[in-house]
C-alpha cells in the first residue's frame, strides 16, 4: 500500500455506515421487516379470505367451513408434489381447482337448503363440515406437521437492492398482487358488475333480474379454490396440520368482519391492517404479541361494528 | 265485527281471558310427574353403574354446562362459538383457588367460579348484545375471546401452569363430613346435588317473567332495550352457571388443562344442546347423555372416526330433521295412510 493511498483514505470523509447509528438504522431495518413480513401474511390472508368475504356480502352465508377448504388445498399439494412429483406452482393450481370443483358439489348438495336459513343452522352445518374434513384427513395423513418441498428458486433469499428478503415471501406478494389485477379486472366484466351489485344490495340486485343464488354458487367456487391455494401457500409459512381449518379460520373470519362490505378493496385494507399489525405485534413483543391483532380487531370492530366499509 | 260492539265484548271478555292466561302460565310451569325421571335414572345410575361415576359427574357437569347454553342461545338467540371461554373461567377460578391460595373449601369454590364467569359474562354481554344482529361479529369475538383466555393463560405459566395445567386440583371433604373417594362416589352426588339445585333456579326462571325477557332478547333485543328490560344483568344467571359447571368439573377431575377452551368443547356443548332439542330444558339432559354415549362408542373405534360422525350428525341434523328438504312428516303420515 503506497503512502498516497493511505493518505487518500485518511483524507476522505468516513462513509457512513449503517452501524454508525445503529438505533436508527435497526428501527428502519425493523420497520421494514415488519412491513414485508407483515404484507407478505396480509397478501395470505387476502387471498383465503376474498371468497369468503364476497360469499359473505352476497348470501349473508357464514361459512365456517371456509378454513377446512384451506387446509384440504393444503394438503392436496402436499400429495401432489410428494406423492405424485409434481411441480410445485402446478400442484397449486391442481390443489385450486379441484377444490374448487369440489365446493361446487358441496353447494349444490349441502350449502343450497340453507340460503336464508338461522345463522345458528348454517354455523351447525359448516361445523359439522368442518369435523368430518379433518377428521378425513386425520385418518389418511395422520395429526402430525406436514411439510411441503418448494422448488430451490423459491427457498433463500432475493436482493432487491437495499437489502434481501425471503424469496417465498417475495413470491406469496407477488401472486397476491397478481391476484388483485385479476380481480380488479373481473370487477369490471359484467358478472363481476352483477357479483358487485349483489352484495351491495342483494334483494335489489334479485328483483331487477340477476341470479343471486347463481353468482353465489360462482363466488362460492372461486373463493373456495382461492382457499386452497392460500392453504397451499401456507404450508411452507406456518406448516400444515388438521387443526389448520380451526386455528386459522378466527383470523379468516376477522379480515372479513374488519373490511366488512364485502368487497376487494376493503377485504384488501383489512387483510393489510391484520396482517402488519400481527407481524408488527410478534417482532415487538415476542411473548404477548399474538394478542396483538386481536386487540386492534376488537377495537376496530367496537368503533365500527359493521367493518371498516360496512353499513349498519 | 264492527267497530263499536268491539270494546264492549272485549269488556266482558276481560276476566276470562286474564283467567285463561293465568291458567296457561300456571299449567306451564307446573311441575309434571314425568319430570322426576332424570332425576330418578341418575340416582339409579348411582346404583348400577358404582364403578362408573367418575364418567356420571362428567355427564352431569355437561348437562349443566348445556343447560347454561340453552339459556344463552335457546332463550336468548345468541349464537356463540365461545360458551368454554366461561366454562374454563370457571374451572381456572376453582382450580386457582384452591392450588394458588389454598382455599379448598369447595362449596364457596363453587360461588367465586360463578361470580367469575358472571363477571365475564357482563363484559362479554355489553358488548355481544349490543350487536346481536350482525352474526358474523358474535361468531368472531366469541371465537376470538376463547382463543384469547387460551393464549393468557399460556402466557404467564407460573401463575396458571401454561399448556400442562395446574395438577393436584383437591378439594377438602365437602361440608367438612363427605370425603373425596377415588371411584369419584361423593363428587357424582354433589354434581347431581347441583346441578338438581341449579336446573330448578333455571326452571323457575325460564318460567318467571326472567325467562320472558330472555325469549324477548332473541326476538327483538331492541325492543327489550326499549322497554326498559334489564337484558344485560339477565344474561348473568346463564352466565354463573357455566362458571359452576367448569368449577365442579375441575373439582372432580383434580385437574385443570387449557384444554377446557378448545374449541372442540365449545362447539361440543353446542352440538349437545341441539342433539337434545333447544329452549324446553331437557334437551340439555337428553343431549349431553347422548352426546357423551356417542363419544364413548366412536372413539373407541378411533378418535377420528368419532370426529367424523359427530360432523356428520351434525349436517346431517341440520339438512334434514332442523331444515328437511323434504316433508318427512308428510311423508310419515302417507305411509301411515296407505
Amino acid at each position: 500500500m503506497t503512502k498516497n493511498t493511505v493518505a487518500e483514505e485518511a483524507a476522505r470523509p468516513r462513509e457512513r455506515h449503517p452501524q454508525d447509528d445503529g438505533e436508527f438504522y435497526l428501527m428502519a431495518n425493523t420497520a421494514i421487516s415488519i412491513l414485508f413480513d407483515g404484507v407478505s401474511y396480509a397478501m395470505f390472508l387476502f387471498i383465503v379470505s376474498v371468497g369468503l368475504s364476497v360469499t359473505m356480502g352476497l348470501m349473508g352465508f357464514v361459512n365456517l367451513a371456509h378454513g377446512a377448504f384451506a387446509m384440504a388445498g393444503g394438503y392436496l399439494v402436499v400429495t401432489a408434489t410428494q406423492s405424485w412429483g409434481l411441480p410445485f406452482p402446478l400442484a397449486l393450481i391442481i390443489a385450486a381447482v379441484t377444490i374448487g370443483a369440489i365446493s361446487i358439489l358441496f353447494e349444490r348438495t349441502l350449502y343450497a337448503g340453507l340460503y336464508g336459513a338461522s345463522e345458528l343452522d348454517q354455523v351447525l352445518m359448516t361445523i359439522g363440515l368442518t369435523f368430518m374434513v379433518i377428521a378425513a384427513i386425520t385418518y389418511f395423513y395422520g395429526p402430525l406437521p406436514e411439510h411441503v418441498r418448494v422448488p430451490d428458486y423459491l427457498t433463500g433469499e432475493i436482493n432487491l437492492g437495499f437489502r434481501s428478503f425471503p424469496t417465498y415471501r417475495v413470491f406469496i406478494i407477488l401472486i397476491g398482487v397478481v391476484l388483485i389485477a385479476v380481480l380488479y379486472g373481473f370487477e369490471r366484466t359484467s358478472l363481476g358488475a352483477k357479483i358487485r351489485a349483489a352484495v351491495d344490495n342483494a334483494r335489489m340486485a334479485q328483483s331487477i333480474g340477476i341470479d343471486v343464488a347463481r353468482l353465489f354458487r360462482i363466488s362460492f367456487a372461486l373463493g373456495s379454490g382461492l382457499a386452497a391455494l392460500g392453504g397451499g401457500l401456507a404450508i411452507q409459512l406456518f406448516g400444515l396440520t388438521p387443526s389448520f381449518a380451526i386455528l386459522y379460520l378466527v383470523f379468516f373470519l376477522l379480515v372479513v368482519a374488519v373490511g366488512g362490505s364485502g368487497t376487494l378493496w376493503d377485504t384488501l385494507i383489512a387483510a393489510l391492517v391484520l396482517g402488519i399489525c400481527d407481524t408488527a405485534g410478534k417482532y415487538l413483543y415476542a411473548d404477548a404479541g399474538g394478542f396483538f391483532i386481536y386487540a386492534v380487531a376488537v377495537a376496530i370492530l367496537l368503533i365500527k361494528p359493521a367493518g371498516l366499509y360496512g353499513r349498519g | 265485527m264492527a267497530a263499536d260492539s268491539l270494546a264492549p265484548a272485549a269488556d266482558a271478555a276481560l276476566p276470562q281471558a286474564r283467567e285463561r292466561a293465568a291458567r296457561f302460565l300456571a299449567a306451564r310451569h307446573r311441575l309434571r310427574p314425568i319430570e322426576a325421571l332424570p332425576w330418578l335414572v341418575a340416582l339409579a345410575a348411582f346404583f348400577i353403574f358404582p364403578d362408573r361415576m367418575m364418567l356420571g359427574s362428567q355427564a352431569l357437569i355437561m348437562i349443566l354446562f348445556a343447560l347454561s347454553l340453552d339459556l344463552i342461545l335457546g332463550f336468548a338467540g345468541i349464537v356463540t362459538l365461545g360458551h368454554a371461554a366461561f366454562f374454563g373461567i370457571g374451572a381456572y377460578t376453582a382450580g386457582l383457588l384452591i392450588t394458588r391460595l389454598q382455599w379448598t373449601e369447595p362449596v364457596t369454590g363453587l360461588l367465586c367460579a360463578a361470580a367469575c364467569a358472571a363477571f365475564g359474562g357482563v363484559l362479554s354481554g355489553w358488548i355481544l348484545l349490543r350487536y346481536r344482529g350482525l352474526a358474523l361479529l358474535v361468531l368472531v369475538l366469541t371465537l376470538a375471546t376463547t382463543i384469547v383466555l387460551q393464549e393468557v393463560g399460556n402466557l404467564i405459566p407460573d401463575f396458571t401452569g401454561g399448556y400442562d395445567g395446574i395438577p393436584g386440583v383437591v378439594p377438602a371433604s365437602l361440608l367438612g363430613t363427605f370425603e373425596y373417594d377415588l371411584y369419584g362416589h361423593t363428587y357424582y352426588l354433589y354434581a347431581l346435588a347441583v346441578l338438581f339445585l341449579l336446573f330448578f333456579l333455571v326452571r323457575r326462571i325460564v318460567y318467571s317473567p326472567f325467562g320472558s325477557a330472555l325469549a324477548g332478547i332473541r326476538e327483538n333485543v331492541a325492543r327489550m332495550h326499549a322497554l326498559g328490560s334489564p337484558v344485560h344483568g339477565r344474561l348473568v344467571t346463564a352466565y354463573a352457571i357455566v362458571g359452576v359447571a367448569g368449577a365442579l368439573f375441575a373439582q372432580t377431575n383434580g385437574f385443570v388443562t387449557l384444554g377446557v377452551f378448545d374449541f372442540e368443547r365449545s362447539a361440543g356443548v353446542m352440538v349437545m344442546l341441539i342433539l337434545g332439542g333447544t329452549s324446553w330444558l331437557y334437551g340439555a339432559f337428553i343431549g349431553a347423555v347422548l352426546y357423551m354415549v356417542l363419544e364413548n362408542r366412536l372413539s373407541a373405534v378411533s378418535p377420528e372416526f368419532w370426529q367424523f360422525g359427530l360432523g356428520f350428525v351434525l349436517v346431517a341434523g341440520v339438512l334434514l330433521i332442523r331444515r328437511p328438504r323434504w316433508d318427512w312428516m308428510g311423508l310419515w303420515r302417507k305411509v301411515r295412510a296407505q
